[in-house]
């Protein structure tokens, strides 16, 4: 007996069939082969490539990195959308635009950009230097160029969640006695979670795998602002791709497994949306 | 606590939302701001509120002047039209929200929760989030937080207005049992006039910005001051006449006016009659009547609807009978009958004068 079809979406068959194949060709084959050419090692040679104390201290910076610039941008992200929000001001809508810049420019000018004006004798590092603010060729600059890339994804995450915040929620918590501050923190932000996290997992994953302005502005000293794509890249210069698959391997499971992990708290975040 | 408006003016770019308000809600009293959309009404709830400022005039609770005080500082509680609940918050917290920005102790705040609970009937619900509860629920529970930290006033804005007529008819009802019970000064806002009639003990009605009438129920019904509050007040039926020496003239009805226009000179005038101030009759009978034909009857609901045609005015009448009245005329649609008022209404223009 024929069974009968009950989906009232018609499709689902060619969409899924697109869908595997596109997700296939595009991530799963190429992530398989960077896997299988990290086997052609023995296990030795493995951990003697990913485990050096100069891949932990890479490890150590990209995440460091990457988890203080997602913060930093969550919060100036956060101040960004709040006024392109709220506030009517002259220019807005370019102030806007402006805002996805770092999606499309080229990282690799963004870090070239960034280097030259905070070195010791550029436009800005020239006052900042003396005042013992290095952000060219150390850790800290590694942080602010990262920020740079990160603050779009929190704005354009947060920016519609407080569009639809309607002004009643805090005309109410106004009329029943609480202050600004009260409101912003018990009303506004809670109402703002689930967007926040969403797009500081997004920031996060971005500065994860950031490359191309980094190694502009970082300088590359072991131990010291070398960050672990950068380590790949080494390797690869010296024809040793075995063991650059494997450093990426590690990196894709560290990644995977913070992902999972904000994944987990973004749904915690939503618990009450029904 | 009572409430005073003094001359207050609000315009919002051109538009005069209201336009020299002046009004008086006695202490304990449970008024209902009643008009249209853009008559003023929610805008006048919402300065009392704090939550707009007046342009010109002042508002005082009590004695206290609080034209320029926040919102925050002025203990009002506030019931929002799509309730405005806090959506991440349980029932509990909401309810908890004004003793807890205030600093109460835990134990007084679940001491007044727990009461406020009780007197909504949420009390087993109070772990729910605001997404899980009924239109009707939901409203409960926006009243019981803006009553929780002891407001000097309570302001509802269509508290109702989202609701199905059957749960409408309940809150209705309960709203006022519980301000008979609480005795806060009260003011809502509404559209809609059975629903002020039958919770205010005062009806305020507005229009384009200006209180057109203010009294008890009964007195707005029975005497509305303008053609406006009139047909806003329900169904009417309306006629270009014109009066006389103390006469109302409209076709061949003629009638003794006991106040309108006293003087010799004939003027126009427009007569308001109810549907139910309308009787039909089979013959003219020598009293005074317009001709009408009858176009359709709806005997559903309480009475009977007939919708006539007055022929020798081409204008569409709307009369109600009681079914005993129609099965005794024997209507069907097609019969030529005789419409008498049995009350008449006359509002005349102001008169004008040209130079």
């Amino acid at each position: 007996m024929a069974t009968v079809n009950r989906r009232i979406l018609p499709g689902f068959l060619p969409g899924m069939s697109y869908t595997l194949t596109y997700l296939t060709i595009l991530v799963l084959v190429p992530l398989g082969a960077c896997f299988f050419k990290a086997m052609t090692l023995s296990w030795d040679q493995f951990w003697g490539a990913v485990w050096t104390p100069r891949a932990q201290a890479a490890y150590a910076l990209t995440f460091g990195a990457s988890l203080a610039a997602a913060v930093l941008s969550t919060v100036f992200g956060l101040v960004v959308a709040w006024v392109l929000v709220r506030y009517q001001f002259p220019g807005k809508r370019l102030f806007d635009s402006l805002i996805d810049l770092p999606f499309a420019l080229p990282t690799a000018v963004a870090g070239l950009v960034y280097r030259s004006l905070y070195v010791k004798n550029g436009w800005l590092g020239q006052f900042l230097v003396p005042l013992g603010i290095e952000l060219a060729l150390t850790r800290s600059g590694i942080v602010w160029v990262l920020t740079f890339l990160g603050i779009p994804f929190i704005v354009r995450t947060v920016q519609p969640v407080l569009e639809a915040l309607e002004s009643d929620q805090e005309e109410a918590a106004a009329s029943l006695g609480a202050n600004r501050f009260q409101t912003v923190c018990r009303v506004i932000l809670p109402n703002l979670y689930p967007a926040i996290v969403t797009g500081f997992a997004l920031a996060f994953a971005r500065c994860l795998g950031e490359y191309g302005s980094v190694v502009f502005i970082a300088g590359n000293k072991q131990f010291d602002t070398e960050i672990a794509p950068i380590l790949i890249v080494n390797r690869l210069e010296e024809t040793e791709y075995g063991e650059a698959a494997a450093i990426a391997i590690v990196l894709l499971v560290m990644s995977f497994a913070m992902l999972i992990v904000i994944n987990w708290l973004e749904r915690w975040s939503r618990r009450n949306e029904h | 606590m009572s409430i005073t408006i003094k001359s207050v003016t609000k315009r919002f770019g051109k538009f005069t939302a209201l336009d020299n308000v002046s009004l008086e809600v006695p202490s304990g009293s449970l008024v209902a701001l009643l008009g249209s959309s853009g008559s003023g009404k929610t805008t006048l709830l919402r300065i009392i509120a704090g939550l707009e400022v007046p342009d010109v005039g002042s508002v005082l609770i009590q004695d206290e002047d609080i034209t320029h005080a926040s919102a925050q500082q002025r203990n009002v509680g506030f019931v929002f039209q799509h309730y405005a609940l806090f959506r991440h918050m349980t029932v509990y917290e909401n309810v908890a929200f004004g003793l807890r920005v205030r600093g109460r102790p835990d134990g007084q705040v679940c001491e007044r929760v727990t009461e406020l609970l009780k007197l909504i009937r949420l009390e087993g619900l109070d772990q729910r989030y605001p997404g899980q509860l009924s239109g009707g629920q939901r409203q409960r529970v926006a009243l019981a937080r803006a009553l929780a930290a002891q407001p000097r006033l309570l302001l509802l804005d269509e508290p109702f207005g989202a609701l199905d007529a059957k749960v409408r008819q309940e809150l209705r009802t309960w709203l006022r049992r519980l301000h008979d019970e609480i005795h806060v000064t009260s003011l809502f806002v509404t559209h809609d006039q059975e629903e002020a009639f039958a919770v205010a003990d005062k009806v305020v009605v507005m229009q384009g910005g200006k209180i057109e009438q203010m009294g008890a129920p009964h007195e707005v019904f029975d005497h509305p001051a303008s053609p406006f509050v009139m047909d806003f007040l329900g169904n009417v039926n309306v006629f270009q006449g014109r009066v006389q020496s103390g006469r109302l003239l409209l076709g061949n009805i003629d009638l003794a006016a006991h106040d309108a226009h006293p003087q010799e000179e004939e003027r126009p005038a427009t007569f308001y009659v109810r549907p139910h101030e309308l009787d039909i009759k089979r013959s003219a009978n020598g009293t005074p009547s317009l001709k009408a034909n009858v176009l359709h009857l709806n005997p559903a609901g309480p009475v009977t609807r007939v919708q006539l045609l007055a022929v020798d005015f081409g204008l569409t009448v709307h009369v109600e009978l009681s079914h005993e009245r129609r099965a005794e005329l024997g209507l069907s649609p097609g019969d030529t009958v005789y419409v008498a008022p049995r009350k008449l209404r006359v509002f005349l223009p102001e008169p004008e004068y040209t130079i």
